[in-house]
């Protein structure tokens, strides 16, 4: 039942590698350069950055009932702090809005 | 406020002498992370469902979540994930998405470097966002457990693949996704995801950056390219407010 892709796996473990570096790569090479504050800046805003660029341009895909649902999601989990309440909250509001409108 | 703080100052933080590697620092961050450990594996059950409509076989998603073990980029790069599998962009993105373990490593330096080479980078694998955050917080109230990392992280790392495990398992039973509102799923994670990157009014150049470019090269190149330019773009934006 083990079912795994030679370039799956390929991938998978590039992934790792790259995830790795980046775990242990802050404990070795930040010992041995100084990073300027602005740079430290830089780094820390790429995640969210990121993450803004992924979810934008998709966002418009969905219309209506995806705008207003991504406001509940965004509203519910600022106030909850759950994941998963969010999660069924927004699919919940684009299910439904998707028959209404 | 006004009196003079020297080395003896209350507040003061202990120097760090020493750092302890035992079974008992292993087993205390094991303990404290759990509820924490808990929450992430709701992230992990959401990886599961996506991972295997992207097309991934529960080995291979189970795989991923234990070998890589980094919520936010396996999220961006199931995104993305098509047959065939556009590897730069995947590999790629995931290196971006996680620069920001460098600082946290950096973060824990002035305590890792007490312990052995081994017991360092061994913990250094199970860095996540959640038990990074505890553990910066017991070293500087005064912790000197060194496998506090380890075992906390050993509690997100159990969660977060059988989570994983349980997800891409029951992903597989759901039929016609789209009429249960699924293909919405991966957005409304990304939503929370940035609640939860928000840094306050200091974070809405570099967004507002960051979506904006992100919106016209969706439009002008191929692929998945538009990740990367608003994401470097944003960050750029962020050095170049920069000040002091």
């Amino acid at each position: 039942m083990v079912d795994l892709d030679p370039t799956v796996v390929a991938v998978v473990l590039a992934m790792s590698v790259a995830t790795y570096a980046t775990k242990a790569g802050g404990l070795w090479l930040l010992g041995r350069v100084e990073l300027s504050g602005r740079t430290e800046a830089a780094l820390d805003a790429l995640p969210g950055a990121v993450v803004i660029s992924l979810l934008v341009p998709t966002l418009s895909e969905f219309g209506v009932p995806g705008l207003v649902s991504a406001a509940a999601v965004l509203f519910v989990a600022r106030r909850t702090d759950s994941v998963l309440l969010a999660l069924g909250v927004g699919m919940v509001a684009v299910i439904s809005l998707r028959r209404l409108l | 406020m006004s009196q003079k703080r020297n080395d003896h100052a209350p507040d003061a933080p202990e120097p760090i002498e020493s750092m302890s590697f035992s079974s008992a620092g292993l087993r205390a961050g094991f303990v404290r992370c759990t509820p924490i450990a808990l929450g992430v594996a709701g992230y992990g059950f959401v990886f599961g469902v996506l991972a295997d409509r992207a097309g991934l076989s529960a080995a291979e998603a189970t795989l991923m979540s234990a070998t890589v073990l980094a919520g936010a980029a396996q999220l961006v790069a199931i995104e993305i994930w098509t047959e065939p599998i556009p590897i730069l962009a995947v590999v790629g993105t995931t290196l971006v998405v996680n620069l920001r373990y460098l600082l946290m490593g950096a973060a824990l330096r002035p305590w890792f470097r007490h312990l052995s080479p081994i017991q360092a980078y061994a913990s250094a694998f199970f860095t996540a966002d959640e038990n990074w955050a505890l553990t910066i917080g017991e070293l500087r109230s005064g912790g000197r457990q060194g496998a506090f990392l380890l075992g906390s992280g050993l509690a997100i790392w159990t969660f977060w693949v059988l989570a994983t495990l349980l997800g891409v398992t029951v992903g597989g039973s759901i039929e016609r996704p789209a009429r249960f509102g699924l293909d919405f799923v991966l957005t409304a994670v990304f939503l929370v995801l940035v609640t939860e990157l928000w840094e306050g009014r200091s974070s809405l150049p570099a967004w507002t950056v960051a979506a904006v470019v992100a919106v016209l090269t969706a439009r002008l190149l191929p692929g998945y390219w538009y990740v990367l330019c608003g994401g470097l773009s944003g960050s750029l934006l962020q050095a170049a407010w920069y000040d002091g």
